[in-house]
């Protein structure tokens, strides 16, 4: 299981979805899968058509720059970051 | 007692006003739609519901939905992507709602449609085949701020034919549901050179007489224009107006000689000229206007107003609307003899819409 941390603009987007939960998965794109199976819709919030990280979207493994291939270790930290942008 | 309700898209969610039939007092709710940038805001009769156009640069683009004005709200964008994977889909640009059915314009240009209430989407149409087509989605024709597919005007309650602008390319008609269409600019003035004869042409906002549905009136990039045939020519009006210039209009909807404006300078300010705000009107189908001020800022007012920012209501005297680029709506119960701000510091508005509701 890993420890995965949402971004708090996405949180009001789908009921009851929390800032922070458990995801078991094996790589980055499996765990938007298991978010898209409980949260239908949540991952075109993440994702593009592709699927392809959005681009002000960044996801990070153990503090690591991830794309959807890479590996989530057992017991690791998954944070989504909406981008430093906009205004 | 009837409400008239303002729907107001802004840079920073949408916004709801509402007023009982004398349009005196005003209440203000929102922010809605978790403050995403709403191009359009718009209500579909039929179910009495709210769809707003929305673009987050975190979250991308969807449509969302309230079925109670406002007080909660869904959102989806399932099946708001091109078939064509080469065309990326940046935003949701415009919306036109009737009959249940829901039709969202996008950038790259394209047109979806929604007969689930906003549940599901399904490309329509991209314009494929029309000239010069081929390089619209050049991303060197998609700078910031494009819109794409920038408005929508719907014939009635029919479901086939509509009426389609593209931003920078021109008006397009189509009568079979978005499968074929038929460019509808001839008359229009452009100052630039143009490689196909009947588009390249900068439409900015285009409405129809609701009492007589073949007059239209079009704000061009260059110039006012009137057609008396259901958009197959235009004659140019601009004579009379401070400017060639500007994005919104709006027309009587039961005098159809009536139509009203906002000229704007033309530079990089697209603000009402000289820092004195005023909406133009003509009652003559173009041949002379009235400059509309009363009430309106006229000192130091660097007002702008975009394209879906205008609107005008039903009533038996019908009532002007208008929201600004630096976040007050200005609204007219006497046909714009006379205004009052209803509403001041919003974010910037990108579009106004009014309905009446029992």
């Amino acid at each position: 299981m890993a420890d995965l941390h949402l971004p708090g603009t996405l949180t009001p987007l789908f009921a009851e979805l929390p800032r922070r939960l458990e995801v078991d998965a094996a790589t980055v794109g499996a765990a938007v899968d298991e978010l898209e199976a409980r949260w239908p819709g949540l991952r075109d919030r993440l994702c593009e058509p592709g699927p392809l990280i959005r681009s002000h979207i960044h996801f990070y493994v153990d503090q690591q720059r991830a794309t959807l291939d890479t590996p989530i270790p057992p017991h690791s930290r998954v944070d989504v970051i909406a981008a430093i942008s906009g205004g | 007692m009837s409400k008239t309700v303002l729907l107001i898209g802004t840079r920073k969610g949408c916004f709801v006003l509402e007023s009982d039939g004398d349009r005196r007092d005003w209440g203000l709710r929102g922010p809605y739609c978790e403050e995403w940038p709403v191009y359009h805001a718009v209500f579909e009769p039929s179910a009495g519901a709210i769809y707003a156009a929305a673009a987050s640069e975190w979250h991308g683009s969807a449509v969302w939905r309230s079925g109670d004005l406002g007080e909660t709200w869904t959102h989806s964008s399932e099946g708001l992507a091109h078939a064509d994977a080469s065309k990326k889909l940046s935003k949701v640009s415009t919306l036109a709602a009737s009959s249940g059915r829901v039709l969202v314009g996008v950038e790259a240009p394209g047109i979806f449609a929604s007969r689930d209430e906003g549940a599901t989407w399904s490309e329509l149409s991209t314009l494929a085949g029309q000239p010069g087509s081929e390089v619209w989605d050049d991303p060197a024709n998609q700078p910031p701020g494009h819109l794409g597919l920038s408005a929508l005007m719907l014939d009635g309650d029919s479901s086939s034919k509509f009426w389609a602008i593209v931003q920078g390319i021109g008006l397009f008609e189509t009568a079979d549901e978005g499968t074929s269409w038929t460019p509808r600019n001839r008359g229009l003035r452009a100052e630039w050179p143009r490689e196909h004869e009947d588009v390249g042409f900068c439409v900015h906002k285009v409405v129809r007489s609701a009492s007589d549905p073949t007059r239209m009136y079009q704000q061009n990039h260059c110039g006012m224009h009137r057609s008396d045939d259901n958009g197959e020519t235009w004659t140019e009006i601009t004579e009379g107006l401070p400017s060639d210039f500007g994005f919104a209009a709006a027309a009587h909807p039961h005098d159809r000689d009536t139509f009203y404006v906002v000229p704007l300078d033309p530079g990089h300010g697209r603000f009402m000229p000289d820092g004195a705000a005023a909406v133009w009107r003509t009652s003559d189908g173009g041949s002379s206007w009235q400059r509309l001020g009363r009430g309106l800022p006229q000192e130091r007012a660097y007002l702008g107003v975009l394209r879906e920012a205008m609107a005008i209501d039903s009533h038996d005297v019908p009532g002007l609307y208008f929201g600004t680029s630096t976040g007050q709506v200005f609204a007219s119960a006497d046909e714009g003899e006379s205004w009052s701000e209803i509403a001041s510091y919003l974010p910037a508005i990108s579009s106004v819409e009014v309905a009446i509701l029992d």
